[in-house]
């Protein structure tokens, strides 16, 4: 990244400014939709409205193992639910930055700058490694 | 324009006597949440959060403070829902925030990529191991926890102080071999500062307790952030403001994931909290021409006091 020498943002700053913009309003957008198909009641949901707010007083063990709710990425086999589309854009604003990452590894390898290409790649594995779930799924 | 300019002026205080009046209603809801909600509608508690997280975000941005550190103990203080599901929606709540405003900031230059890359590794890394450790222990503890640091962080707020532009502090080796260094324009001034960073191995050492508090309690972590980007490393202030402002969406991105994962994540929660809050942080933004900030500033470090003693109150078991 060559912000020494040179005023105002990098390249590469800019390139992420422009993808976590256009991804922040991609899975807002989303959600809003997908909010909207759930509490309109366009479609139904998993868990009763009424169950739902008994429910969220109680710790996540207890919430998970009386719903029956899957955790982990189980929810992308309950799509055809109301409350459990929203996770899509939920995980979407919550990948965002991977994308991010991603995108401006190969600019900072052309320029020569490996010590931050590095800490990107390395960046991208601990965002993916807690988004795959391996560090444990279920509540406590 | 001068009636106008008062009504503008006076509407904080009216938001947070609204806030104070809603969170004494809903710390009713409290007593109910041992019971089934018998009587109220299920829209009843997500309409309180939208109008509740409204306030947060006018506050907020009044006051100069994240919306993530008001949500989780104002929240988790007056609201029924349970402090795991709390933690989820406000890490949520911080990253939406974060997101919205992070591309302004980078394309403006305020915000650093160079010096926010590799603060951001260690603090997600560390925010992975807060978020694990913060959903195995006891809920009273993490309630105990998260009482003591928000206490801690209104002394903080009390007498931290800020340096706009530090005394040129010269590179130390680590940040010059990271080249962390850069230029913006003062726009209040017009003049170009040339800015860089020193004490970056302790810096860089401190974001592993913030990354770690920051899982832990669901907690945005501009509060500490700003303070060791700018006292400490000697960045100038709103580079320091915008810098912490992106890294939360990666901070919190990481500890999000684990929230999510263990099931700590309700949709008919996050998603009025995230409307709520941006929403207030929009018309924040509009009227902080014509408020007093130092006004603001006291009521949210009263608003926080008040929630860390509920929170450990609740901790402790009173």
């Amino acid at each position: 990244m060559s912000q020494d020498k040179k005023f105002g943002p990098s390249p590469e700053q800019i390139l992420y400014a422009n993808i976590l913009n256009k991804g922040m309003l991609i899975g807002l957008g989303v959600l809003l939709v997908t909010f909207s198909l759930y509490v309109f009641g366009i479609m139904d949901p998993y868990i009763p409205f009424d169950k739902l707010t008994i429910s969220w007083s109680q710790p996540v063990s207890d919430y998970l193992h009386e719903l029956n709710i899957p955790t982990g990425w189980a929810w992308l086999g309950m799509l055809g639910y109301g409350d459990f589309i929203n996770f899509i854009g939920i995980a979407f604003l919550a990948g965002v930055s991977i994308i991010c990452y991603l995108a401006i590894i190969p600019t900072l390898l052309k320029s020569g700058d490996k010590i931050y290409a590095v800490i990107a790649i390395l960046e991208v594995i601990v965002l993916t490694a807690a988004a795959t779930g391996i560090f444990g799924s279920g509540g406590h | 324009m001068i009636h106008t300019s008062k009504m503008m002026a006076g509407l904080p205080a009216v938001a947070v006597l609204t806030l104070c009046a809603g969170a004494a209603f809903a710390s009713g809801g409290e007593a109910a949440a041992a019971m089934p909600q018998d009587g109220s509608p299920w829209w009843y508690w997500p309409i309180i959060l939208l109008v509740a997280t409204f306030i947060m975000g006018v506050i907020a941005v009044l006051g100069g403070v994240g919306g993530g550190v008001l949500f989780v103990p104002i929240i988790s203080g007056f609201f029924p829902f349970h402090l795991d599901f709390v933690r989820g929606a406000g890490l949520l709540v911080a990253l939406a925030g974060a997101l919205a405003a992070g591309p302004g900031l980078l394309r403006s230059g305020l915000a650093s990529l160079r010096l926010a890359i590799p603060v951001a590794l260690i603090a997600s890394s560390c925010a992975i191991v807060g978020a694990m450790v913060g959903l195995a222990l006891p809920t009273n503890v993490v309630q105990i926890c998260l009482g003591v640091t928000i206490l801690g962080i209104c002394v903080l707020m009390l007498t931290a102080k800020k340096s706009t532009l530090p005394d040129g502090p010269e590179s130390d080796k680590l940040s010059s071999i990271l080249k962390i260094y850069g230029v913006y324009r003062e726009e209040s001034t017009g003049e170009t500062i040339n800015w860089k960073v020193h004490r970056t191995p302790i810096g860089l050492a401190l974001f592993v307790v913030i990354g770690v508090m920051a899982g832990m309690f669901g907690l945005g972590a501009g509060w500490a952030n700003v303070p060791v980007l700018n006292l400490l490393m000697g960045a100038p202030l709103k580079i320091s403001v915008a810098t912490s402002k992106f890294l939360l969406s990666i901070t919190d991105t990481s500890a999000a994931w684990i929230y999510m994962n263990q099931g700590c994540v309700i949709p008919m929660m996050v998603v009025p909290s995230l409307v709520g809050i941006m929403l207030g942080s929009f018309v924040g933004v509009r009227i902080l021409k014509v408020v007093k900030p130092t006004f603001i500033r006291w009521m949210v470090i009263g608003i926080l006091a008040f929630a860390g003693l509920k929170a450990l109150s609740k901790g402790l078991g009173f």
